[in-house]
């Protein structure tokens, strides 16, 4: 009951700072609430006891990801300005599709509720935690250490996205780059 | 006790938020912090399968990784592209970067 209550605050607290992400025309407060949207994940991320996600999260999103964002804001003008409008001339039209999208997300949801129930009951799968197998509680970060350099694992995925991190970042300096015409 | 079906919901939720952000915003900033949201509802999907039908193995919280470093790969070069064309074009409302048009 606590832990239902616990989900159901982290959530509300989630979703409405995305609402704030994507409708306050002063983008500067849209990316604090950004960050509070990353707080919210990261929280639910523990509720689902995965406590080095938690971490990675506050370190990559809030660390990186949004100080990245803010330095954007604050580098390129007219964004913090309220005048401009926030929305184009298809708001409504996305409006629209966002919650058709929603509902036949949730239509989808509604048909397989057998397969995973909508209310809590320890006795059907999936409507419930399992437990936690004790190694997963104690060490999950050495086991997932394992998985990723393990060669029966994601060892070949490991190193393409390491690669894949190289690129982007020798690509962002690149296009970053002021050009000579650019300074005269 | 939380059903898997509430964190589904939930993620259902931030990505058709995020869905929303990136189809009606103007700015281009925006549009990305748009797409970051939908990124995350991506990775609470992820999570919630691995801990209600894999606890056992590392699978869910490996990919969650993966999600998460190409969201900062993402997140590095789609900043670096926005003061880009900052710069040439004075402007980063999406509906006037129309160059490639005609």
């Amino acid at each position: 009951m606590v832990e239902q209550i616990i989900f159901l605050i982290i959530s509300a607290f989630t979703l409405t700072m995305a609402v704030i992400v994507v409708t306050k025309r002063n983008l500067f407060h849209a990316a604090l609430a950004l960050m509070a949207t990353f707080l919210g994940v990261a929280g639910l991320y523990v509720t689902l006891d995965a406590g080095f996600l938690a971490a990675a999260q506050l370190l990559v999103y809030i660390g990186a990801i949004s100080i990245l964002v803010i330095f954007a804001i604050m580098m390129t003008r007219r964004l913090m300005q309220t005048t401009e409008p926030a929305f184009n001339a298809q708001a409504a039209f996305a409006l629209v599709t966002a919650v058709v999208s929603f509902g036949i997300l949730f239509w989808v949801f509604y048909l397989f509720r057998e397969f995973w129930p909508l209310l809590p009951d320890t006795a059907v799968p999936l409507a419930a935690k399992p437990e936690l197998p004790p190694e997963m509680i104690q060490n999950s970060i050495i086991v997932m250490g394992r998985a990723f350099v393990d060669p029966a694992g994601y060892v070949l995925p490991f190193e393409i996205a390491s690669v894949l991190l190289l690129a982007a970042l020798v690509g962002a300096i690149i296009v970053a780059w002021p050009k000579a015409e650019d300074k005269a | 006790m939380i059903p898997l079906s509430w964190y589904l919901i939930v993620a259902a939720l931030l990505f058709c938020i995020g869905l929303y952000g990136v189809m009606a915003r103007r700015n281009a900033v925006a549009i990305l912090m748009a797409v970051e949201l939908m990124l995350n509802a991506v990775n609470i999907n992820l999570i919630a399968f691995w801990r209600y039908t894999a606890p056992d193995r590392a699978v869910g919280l490996v990919w969650a990784v993966f999600v998460l470093t190409v969201a900062a790969a993402e997140a590095a070069v789609g900043l670096a592209l926005i003061i880009s064309v900052y710069r040439r074009r004075d402007s980063v409302i999406a509906e006037e970067l129309d160059s490639l048009r005609n």
